[in-house]
């Protein structure tokens, strides 16, 4: 028979991934949960996930592309910022939908005891839906510009892994912190939209001075930009921007499930 | 001796409670607090889950010492006023929330289910929600898919159930959400309040079911309610928790008694121009709160002043548990035997029930002064409570329950 001991717990803990195991069913349906009730109810249904991404990248392409003239490093522009964006509009919806999925299912919180780690992660893969339908625009557009990907392309894993550990870190240490300070949901909405000014979406990294290069390297988003445009376009992956970035990203993985586990007690009683 | 399987050792839990913001008296200082009410802000939210030590001020302790242990198969009742501790003590049992010192030991699964219906969405279908709540409850998509028959069936929704739950009555989700908890297979079972929901025939249904886990099935389950009919149902024990700390666990219908006894205003005639004070005899004329379906039961009412009689009736109501009425006694349904009082006093209305023939169970007593020309003048709500005891009304050895009733009848039958 199992016995279980409550006890007031202390200091900062390790994720009981064990217990994260047994509630994979709950993760699998909060996802697809996600995934239906986003799009529930509207007309266009999932096509939202084609028309945002398109959008942005045609107003991107008219404004920075053909008004401003940023320099694409000689690709077509809708093809540069798209490229960007693919990865961009996964990780800044993650930023978004993880810091709130706590305060949003704080009934359930209050109600029921289940590894609250589930609720972040859920956010996270079910916007993994947008990620792959976005992919397959990216393919259509890669076939119509008649552009191969280079054989660096093997190592896309690695780039959508590091993309993956950075949505999950941040999204642990802001769905933590939003519980508690509510201004994170009111500050987000507008840092998701500096921060894109921070990764090289709608401009190029050769824009950036030689001396802030590496500390611009630090932001995780930079390396996996970057290294998906090289990837796709035949180039030679840049990979001292990619490097400093994964280690960053690894460390806010890291940061944020020891982080989470240190406030996960106090979800109940302020929530 | 059965098992321990609950242990609950000096358990405390402590809240903050918000402490009163202090307000400017000037412009100048308005604005300064603008300042610095982020600062403040940080700090106060800051400390939401935090305590320094031995710091009093704006904190407030919901749990405070409280141990006892649950049996294998007890089915134990925890009962206290709103605000009693009873939720946190749950809330902790279930892991929500942590204890702030103290220990629990549980032996077994232990599910428990504060809410009916926790995690539905609203656009998801009833099968859809199914899955949702109950792998949230902890099943596993294997066991629910096993069991989806049996819980649509139980939910008594089958014609709706790949409709949105958006589009359900509010008596359909708690339905749905309960059917899914009763198929719950825990080998201990948490219950907050939750049968307040539903309509009266699922509310039975309800209580079957959880009958049919305790009592056939052997689990142990706590139960929280303020449905005293339901907990002296379903529990073998009773919790009685005061202001976060526990009293003794107690059995059932003493239990109930106390607690009943304890929660009533002690029914205050100070301000009554009529009424002095009110007190039960039992058949050996002595105050007692416990009576016997047969035999005599002496209902006092002492007053200020001589009522005269002539002007005013005086009369009592019996009621259930649940304040509903059983029947009642007045000056004006009889004349008085005058004289032939046993307690011979002035300002004493002694009313004499010959068989009170009420089942076990506990009854409350209200009391009415009206005037003979019409309109009540004074009239006092649960002015004191009583336990029934049978006491073999027929002779022949059968002791009813509250399964066949409120009321003894007096009858004969011929063949």
């Amino acid at each position: 028979m199992k016995t279980t001991i409550i006890e007031p717990s202390k200091g900062w803990r390790l994720i009981d991934f064990n217990e994260l195991w047994k509630y994979k069913d709950l993760l699998y349906f909060l996802t697809v949960r996600g995934i239906k009730a986003r799009y529930a109810q509207s007309i266009l249904g999932i096509g939202w996930a084609i028309i945002q991404p398109l959008f942005t990248t045609l107003v991107f392409t008219v404004v920075f592309g053909n008004l401003a003239k940023v320099d694409s490093d000689g690709m077509p522009y809708i093809l540069f910022s798209y490229l960007a964006l693919w990865p961009w509009s996964y990780f800044s919806g993650t930023l978004t939908d993880s810091a709130n999925s706590l305060v949003a299912n704080a009934g359930m919180i209050t109600k029921v005891y289940f590894p609250r780690l589930i609720l972040p992660l859920s956010a996270i893969f079910s916007k993994l839906l947008d990620f792959m339908i976005s992919f397959v625009i990216l393919l259509g557009l890669l076939i119509y510009f008649q552009v191969l990907p280079g054989w660096e392309i093997i190592f896309l894993p690695v780039l959508l892994v590091q993309l993956l550990l950075t949505s999950l870190g941040i999204g642990m240490i802001l769905s933590a912190m939003a519980v508690q300070y509510r201004d994170v949901k009111y500050a987000l909405s507008f840092i998701v939209q500096l921060l894109l000014y921070a990764a090289p979406v709608v401009y190029s990294t050769m824009a950036v001075p030689e001396v802030w290069r590496f500390v611009y390297s630090l932001n995780p988003m930079v390396g996996v930009i970057e290294g998906i445009r090289a990837m796709f376009l035949a180039r030679e992956v840049p990979w001292e921007w990619v490097w400093p970035g994964s280690l960053v990203s690894i460390g806010l993985f890291t940061f944020g499930l020891f982080y989470f586990r240190k406030m996960e007690k106090v979800f109940a009683d302020v929530a | 001796m059965s098992k321990t399987v609950i242990k609950v050792e000096n358990l405390s839990k402590r809240y903050r409670i918000g402490l009163k913001e202090k307000k400017a008296d000037t412009l100048a200082q308005q604005l300064v607090n603008t300042i610095k009410y982020p600062f403040q802000n940080f700090q106060r939210i800051k400390n939401l889950g935090r305590f320094q030590e031995d710091q009093e001020e704006g904190v407030h302790w919901a749990l405070k010492d409280v141990s006892f242990e649950v049996k294998e198969g007890e089915v134990l009742g925890i009962i206290g006023k709103n605000g009693a501790g009873k939720s946190t003590l749950l809330k902790i049992l279930s892991k929500i929330t942590e204890p702030t010192s103290g220990r629990i030991e549980i032996n077994g699964r232990i599910a428990a289910l504060l809410e009916v219906g926790t995690g539905f969405h609203p656009e998801l279908s009833g099968r859809e929600n199914i899955y949702m709540n109950g792998t949230i409850l902890g099943m596993t998509k294997r066991e629910i898919d096993r069991k989806l028959d049996e819980i649509i069936d139980f939910s008594g929704v089958e014609k709706y159930i790949d409709t949105p739950v958006k589009f359900y009555s509010s008596g359909m989700r708690v339905r749905l959400g309960f059917s899914v908890a009763a198929h719950l297979e825990p080998e201990i079972l948490v219950i907050d309040e939750v049968l307040a929901v539903g309509d009266h025939e699922f509310q039975k249904k309800c209580l079957g079911k959880m009958e049919d886990v305790s009592k056939n099935e052997g689990r142990t389950v706590l139960f929280v309610s303020h449905n005293m009919g339901a907990v002296q149902n379903l529990c073998d024990k009773i919790l009685i928790i005061k202001n976060g700390f526990s009293e003794r666990i107690i059995d059932t219908n003493y239990g109930i008694l106390n607690y009943l006894e304890n929660n009533f205003q002690v029914a205050d005639f100070s301000r009554s121009s009529y009424i002095e004070k009110v007190e039960l005899l039992d058949s050996n004329q002595l105050p007692s709160n416990l009576v016997k379906s047969k035999g005599l039961v002496y209902l006092n009412i002492y007053t200020k002043i001589k009522v005269d009689l002539s002007n005013y009736d005086i009369g009592f109501f019996i009621k259930d548990k649940f304040g509903n009425k059983i029947s009642a006694a007045s000056t004006s349904f009889k004349k008085p035997i005058v004289g032939n009082i046993l307690k011979s006093e002035d300002n004493l209305i002694q009313f004499i029930l010959k068989d009170i023939k009420l089942i076990d169970d506990i009854y409350k007593v209200d009391i009415s002064i009206v005037k003979k020309e019409g309109g009540r003048i004074e009239f006092f709500e649960n002015i004191l409570s009583f336990q029934v005891e049978s006491n073999d009304f027929y002779n022949s050895g059968t002791v009813l329950n509250n399964h066949y009733g409120k009321l003894y009848l007096d009858y004969d039958y011929y063949i």
